[in-house]
């Protein structure tokens, strides 16, 4: 049966460059977050970077291009693309795009004047502008775009990237989510929203949360065909075995407290993926250390799990490393994905204090060994994003 | 007010703008072309800004289409600031 299988993942993310990296210091209770942030602090673009594509690529796009030659590498696609150019898909996810751009320009709009308004402003800002760029620094020449659903971006975009392979449009796709919103405008937002930590302290599910931390980075994954990988000698990381997707068509930023959006792509993810509750190992939560979220997302989990809820491992890597927005989904899956592989839950950093009605398992503070009895390892990475979006993939690792 | 368009400063100028854009600043001579250093259509977009904030002097699409080395962008500029 064909299945779409990850044969390479790359991570930038707070907790450093490096997928390996993200996931080992997350598993080992290192925090990424710094003053309230969390930025990608130990990502220099020079050392990724000449003086021109450095210019010419948004933060989020450099993020992107960075995590995806790691990936690309892991594959083994260095120097020959191992399928025809037109039969290889780019598709990233964002929330904002280039922000950091946009604000630039405007800057310059006000002070200088329209004339001065640099050239480069839109294809660097423009939301498609990550996936743009990998196509034509790996020559590959199939279906891209960009994905936009906010904070569902990275695994809307891994989810809509299984369905070309399975579509059979491509024999594989380079996906993910990329993100670098840490600007002027984009914090001040979030706090207008009442969406910011004031604490400046991502406790996701502990009764002290106060709002989220914003982070930085990208994870990108390298699907293929599973036959065609396996033609070509490759054993796959991991198997991408489901996605579900639903709107909550609630609010434009509040979740549905009930949590039946979150759930039904719960359900739908796992109908994908041809598996049961019982076959659920761990929970990658949206987990975002809000106080709406965390309270539906526990909901939703009880309703799509059942009774398994409280048997079932729930951590989130937002504790380490804050709420990657649009790059989020995929950074989670990147990280769920090398935890499965070591049968291990990684933990949700700061937890504490329960919360009444907040009693799933949480992971608190240090990881743990998955009980898992010689079968593969299979997850759930729920997304969820303002406007009610929801996406969740199922993954599996042998 | 604008800068005199010397040809001096018009190639200083030029060749700090292009040393900005990628290039090395020993790479950069008026015999160069533009595809030679990589310079292509969005960086003579933004020389052209720079050299009109600089000299006062608007390059159209055309006049870019019709530059192709270091040398004709000098020449061009300083013959339409005169």
């Amino acid at each position: 049966m064909r299945q779409v299988v990850v044969t390479g993942v790359g991570a930038v993310s707070p907790l450093g460059v490096g997928a390996r990296t993200l996931y080992e210091r997350w598993r080992a209770g290192t925090s990424g977050i710094e003053d309230g942030l969390g930025p990608a602090s130990e990502f220099e673009p020079r050392e990724h970077f000449s003086v021109k594509e450095a210019r010419r690529a948004d933060r989020f796009t450099q993020f992107a291009l960075v995590a995806a030659a790691e990936a690309l590498n892991e594959a083994g696609w260095e120097g020959e693309l191992p399928y025809d150019a037109t039969r290889i898909a780019t598709v990233i996810g964002t929330g904002i795009g280039g922000i950091g751009t946009l604000e630039h320009g405007k800057e310059i709009l006000i002070e200088q004047g329209a004339k001065k308004v640099p050239p480069l402003s839109i294809p660097l800002m423009m939301s498609n502008a990550a996936p743009a760029a990998i196509s034509m620094r790996h020559g590959l020449q199939g279906p891209c775009h960009g994905i936009v659903s906010a904070c569902s971006g990275g695994a809307d975009a891994i989810g809509a990237a299984k369905r070309i392979i399975l579509a059979g449009e491509a024999d594989a796709v380079v996906t993910g989510g990329s993100e670098a919103a840490l600007t002027p405008l984009s914090k001040a937002a979030f706090a207008a929203l009442d969406a910011l930590s004031t604490s400046g302290i991502s406790r996701p599910f502990d009764a002290r949360r106060d709002g989220f931390v914003m982070g930085e980075g990208a994870g990108i994954l390298i699907l293929e065909d599973s036959e065609a990988a396996a033609a070509r000698g490759v054993k796959p990381l991991a198997i991408l075995r489901g996605y579900g997707a639903s709107a909550d068509a609630y609010h434009i930023t509040a979740p549905d407290k009930d949590g039946g959006g979150p759930a039904r792509a719960m359900t739908t993810a796992l109908g994908d993926a041809g598996l049961t509750i019982d076959d659920v190992d761990y929970i990658n939560a949206h987990g975002t250390s809000t106080q709406l979220n965390d309270r539906a997302e526990t909901f939703a989990i009880k309703l799509a799990l059942g009774e398994r809820a409280g048997k079932i491992p729930v951590s989130s890597l937002k504790s380490a490393i804050g709420h990657l927005l649009g790059a989020a989904g995929a950074v989670e899956a990147v990280a769920t994905i090398l935890a499965l592989r070591d049968r291990v839950a990684p933990p949700t950093l700061g937890y504490e204090e329960p919360e009444e009605g907040l009693d799933l398992d949480y992971v608190p503070q240090r990881a743990r060994q998955l009980e898992i009895n010689g079968g593969p390892a299979v997850a759930l990475s729920n997304s969820f994003g303002f406007g009610g979006h929801n996406a969740v993939l199922c993954l599996e690792a042998p | 007010m604008a800068t005199t368009a010397t040809p001096q400063k018009v190639e200083e100028v030029i060749t700090d703008a292009l040393t900005q854009f990628g290039p090395e600043r020993d790479e950069i001579s008026r015999e160069k072309t533009f595809e030679e250093l990589d310079i292509d259509s969005l960086d003579l977009a933004e020389l052209s800004q720079i050299i009109e904030d600089e000299f006062g002097v608007q390059l159209k699409g055309d006049d870019v289409g019709k530059i192709k080395t270091v040398g004709d962008a000098v020449d061009l500029v300083v013959s339409r600031a005169a």
